[in-house]
C-alpha cells in the first residue's frame, strides 16, 4: 500500500468545520469552540476537544462525529483526547458562530449576562422565563415585543 | 487509603449524590421549566461527578474507574454529607437543600481554583462556571417561595426546620481536611463558614423565614461513619442495574 500524503494541520481544521454540532446544527464544533487542538503525531493525528458543561451529553456523539468525519477523508489513524483545562468559555465561540445563532434563533451570549435582544424581531424589550433551557448551555427567555419564546445562550 | 483518595470521594460523592437525588424530578417537577431546570442542574453535578470520581480512581490506582466508584460501592463507602442524601421533599424543600449546598460550594470551588494540585484546580474551574447558575436560581427560587404567599412561605419554613441542622456539615473538618491543608491542596471548609453565613442569612431574611435557634449539626457522611436510611434506598435505586447486571454496557 501506498501511503497517502498526510493533510496539513489546516485542511484537518477545514473538514472539522464540516462538523455539526449535534445540539445545535447550525454552527460547527470549531465554531463553538470545543476543538482545542490538532496536531501529528508522527502517522497519529491528535485531536484535543473540550467539553462546553462538564455533563455535556452530546460530548459523545461529537467525538463519535469528529471520528466518522476524518474517516471519510482516510483518516483512521486518530486520538481523540478530552481536555477540561483551560474550561470552556463562551469567548471562544467564532464571530461567525454568534452571527449564525442569532439567524437560527438563538441569542448569542452577553458578558451582561441576558440577551442584548430578541433574536426574532429585535426588540430589547426582553424578559428570562427560567436560567435553563432546552441543553445545559442555554436559558429561556421571552419577547414581550413579539411575544415570542426563544432560546439563550448563557455567558460562562 | 489515602487521604488525597479520601478527599476526592468527598467532592465525589457530594455531587453524585445531589445529582442523583435532583434527577429523581425528571418528569413531575411542577412546571416545565423547572423539570428542566433541575435535569440540567443534575446533569451538571454528574458531569462533575465523572471528573472528580475519575480522579479519584487514578489516585487510588487499583483500577476503577469512575463507574466502579459510583456504582459498586456500598453506603459504608460513600463519603456525600448527609444533607444531599435526605429525601427530596417537596420542591421548596429540593430547592432549599440546592441553596445550602450552592452557598458552600460557590466559595470552596472558587478556593479550590488556587489548589496546588493542578488537577483539582482544573476541575474545580471547570465546576464553578457551572455553579455559579446553580446558587443564582436557588437562591432567587428560595427568596420568591420564602417571600411568596402564606403557604408556599410555610412550607418553605418547614423545610428549613427539617435541614437547618443537616445544612453545615459540609464545612466540619478532620484529620484529612487538616492534611489536605497542610499539602495546600484545599483550604479547611471551616474558612467557608463567614462567607456561607453571610449569603445564607441574607437569603433567609429576604425569604422571610426564620432560622432554628438549635446549633446541632448532624455528621457522619463525610467521614464514612453513620448514614442515614435514606442513601441505602437511594442506591438500591442508582445502583440496580449495575448490581443486577455486573459490567453490563450500553
Amino acid at each position: 500500500m501506498v501511503a497517502a500524503q498526510k493533510p496539513s494541520v489546516k485542511e484537518i481544521w477545514d473538514m472539522l468545520e464540516s462538523v455539526p454540532d449535534p445540539e445545535i446544527p447550525v454552527i460547527s464544533i470549531v465554531d463553538l469552540g470545543v476543538v482545542r487542538e490538532v496536531e501529528w503525531d508522527a502517522d497519529k493525528l491528535k485531536v484535543t476537544i473540550t467539553p462546553t458543561y462538564s455533563g455535556c451529553p452530546a460530548m459523545a456523539v461529537i467525538a463519535m462525529d469528529i471520528e466518522t468525519a476524518l474517516s471519510s477523508h482516510g483518516l483512521n489513524n486518530v486520538s481523540l483526547i478530552t481536555k477540561i483545562a483551560p474550561p470552556w468559555t463562551t469567548d471562544w465561540l467564532s464571530n461567525k458562530g454568534l452571527a449564525k445563532l442569532e439567524a437560527y434563533g438563538i441569542a448569542p451570549p452577553q458578558t451582561a449576562g441576558g440577551p442584548e435582544r430578541c433574536p426574532h424581531c429585535k426588540s430589547d424589550n426582553v424578559e428570562k422565563i427560567s436560567q435553563f433551557g432546552s441543553t445545559p448551555c442555554k436559558a429561556q427567555w421571552r419577547c414581550r415585543q413579539c411575544l415570542e419564546p426563544f432560546d439563550y445562550f448563557k455567558c460562562i | 487509603m489515602s487521604a488525597l483518595f479520601e478527599f476526592l470521594l468527598r467532592q465525589g460523592d457530594n455531587v453524585l449524590v445531589l445529582g442523583h437525588r435532583s434527577s429523581e424530578w425528571c418528569g413531575k417537577a411542577p412546571v416545565l421549566e423547572e423539570d428542566i431546570a433541575l435535569a440540567n442542574t443534575a446533569l451538571d453535578l454528574i458531569g462533575q461527578t465523572q471528573l472528580w470520581l475519575g480522579y479519584a480512581a487514578e489516585v487510588e490506582g487499583k483500577g476503577r474507574d469512575a463507574n466502579d466508584l459510583a456504582f459498586l460501592r456500598d453506603v459504608y463507602d460513600f463519603r456525600n454529607v448527609l444533607m444531599v442524601e435526605t429525601p427530596n421533599g417537596d420542591y421548596g424543600r429540593t430547592l432549599l437543600r440546592q441553596f445550602f449546598f450552592d452557598a458552600f460550594q460557590l466559595p470552596w470551588l472558587d478556593a479550590l481554583t488556587g489548589s496546588k494540585d493542578q488537577r483539582v484546580s482544573d476541575i474545580a474551574q471547570k465546576s464553578l462556571k457551572e455553579v455559579r447558575y446553580h446558587y443564582e436560581r436557588s437562591r432567587d427560587t428560595v427568596i420568591a417561595l420564602g417571600d411568596g404567599t402564606e403557604l408556599s412561605n410555610s412550607k418553605m419554613q418547614e423545610a428549613l426546620d427539617y435541614l437547618w441542622p443537616y445544612s453545615r456539615e459540609t464545612m466540619s473538618v478532620d484529620g484529612v481536611d487538616e492534611e489536605m491543608a497542610e499539602e495546600g491542596i484545599a483550604p479547611l471548609p471551616s474558612s467557608m463558614l463567614d462567607q456561607w453565613n453571610v449569603s445564607v442569612q441574607n437569603t433567609l431574611r429576604d425569604a422571610n423565614l426564620k432560622i432554628p435557634e438549635s446549633a446541632f449539626v448532624h455528621q457522619g457522611g463525610r467521614n464514612g461513619k453513620r448514614h442515614t436510611e435514606h442513601l441505602g434506598h437511594m442506591l438500591a435505586t442508582m445502583q440496580v442495574l449495575q448490581r443486577s447486571y455486573p459490567g453490563a454496557r450500553w
